[in-house]
C-alpha cells in the first residue's frame, strides 16, 4: 500500500480534486451565463419564483464553494509540485513558459476567485433578500452580480488556456 | 454606449481577444 500511495499520488489525487471543484465552479459559471441569464426573460412570470427561490439558491452554494474548493486544491498542488512561489512572480527570471503561463492562470483564477466570494456573493445575498436591501438597492445588486458573472466568463476563457497549455505541452 | 458584457457573444469574443493578449504576455515575460 504504502507503494502506491506515494508523493506522485498525492500531487495527482489534488490534481484530480482540483479537477472536480474547477469543473463544478466553472460549469456552473456557465450554467448562469449561457443557460439561466439568457432564458429567464422567456419564463412565464408564475414560473419565475421556481428560478429564484429554489434553483439560484442551490446553485450559488455550489458555485462559491466550488470557487473556494479550486483555489485551495490549486494552490496545495503548486506548492506540492515546488513551483508556488515563482508562478505568483508570473515566471520572472525563469525562462520557463510553463512556469509564466501557471502563474498567468493562477491570477486569473484568483480574480474571478475574488469576483465570486466578494462581489458575486455579497450582492446575490442582497438579491436573495438574505441581506436586507429595498427594491432599488436590489436591482442595483442584480446588475453588479450580473456584470461580474459575465467578466467572470470572459476572464475563465484565457485562464483555461493557461492551466491546460502550461501542463499539456503547448510551449 | 452598451456594455459589451450584456452580450454573451461578445463577451465570448473579449476572452478569445484576451487570450491572444495573454499568449503574446506569457512569451514577453518569460523571455522565450
Amino acid at each position: 500500500m504504502a507503494e502506491i500511495i506515494t508523493y506522485a499520488w498525492w500531487i495527482f489525487a489534488f490534481r484530480w480534486f482540483h479537477v472536480l471543484s474547477a469543473i463544478m465552479w466553472i460549469g456552473l459559471l456557465w450554467y448562469f451565463n449561457f443557460v439561466q441569464t439568457p432564458t429567464m426573460p422567456k419564463i412565464p412570470a408564475e414560473l419565475k419564483p421556481g428560478v429564484g427561490k429554489f434553483i439560484l439558491p442551490e446553485a450559488l452554494f455550489w458555485f462559491r464553494w466550488g470557487a473556494m474548493a479550486t483555489i485551495v486544491t490549486g494552490l496545495i498542488l503548486a506548492g506540492m509540485n515546488g513551483y508556488l512561489a515563482d508562478a505568483v512572480k508570473l515566471g520572472i527570471d525563469e525562462h520557463s513558459p510553463n512556469i509564466t503561463a501557471i502563474g498567468f492562470g493562477m491570477w486569473l483564477g484568483t480574480i474571478m476567485w475574488f469576483n465570486v466570494w466578494f462581489i458575486i456573493w455579497p450582492n446575490q445575498k442582497k438579491v436573495l433578500g438574505i441581506t436586507p436591501a429595498g427594491d432599488d438597492e436590489k436591482k442595483a445588486a442584480a446588475r453588479i452580480a450580473g456584470l461580474t458573472s459575465r467578466t467572470n466568463t470572459l476572464l475563465s476563457i484565457p485562464m483555461l488556456y493557461c492551466m491546460l497549455s502550461a501542463s499539456h505541452g503547448v510551449f | 454606449m452598451k456594455n459589451p458584457l450584456d452580450s454573451l457573444g461578445q463577451t465570448v469574443t473579449l476572452g478569445f481577444l484576451l487570450t491572444v493578449v495573454v499568449v503574446i504576455l506569457i512569451h514577453l515575460v518569460s523571455g522565450t
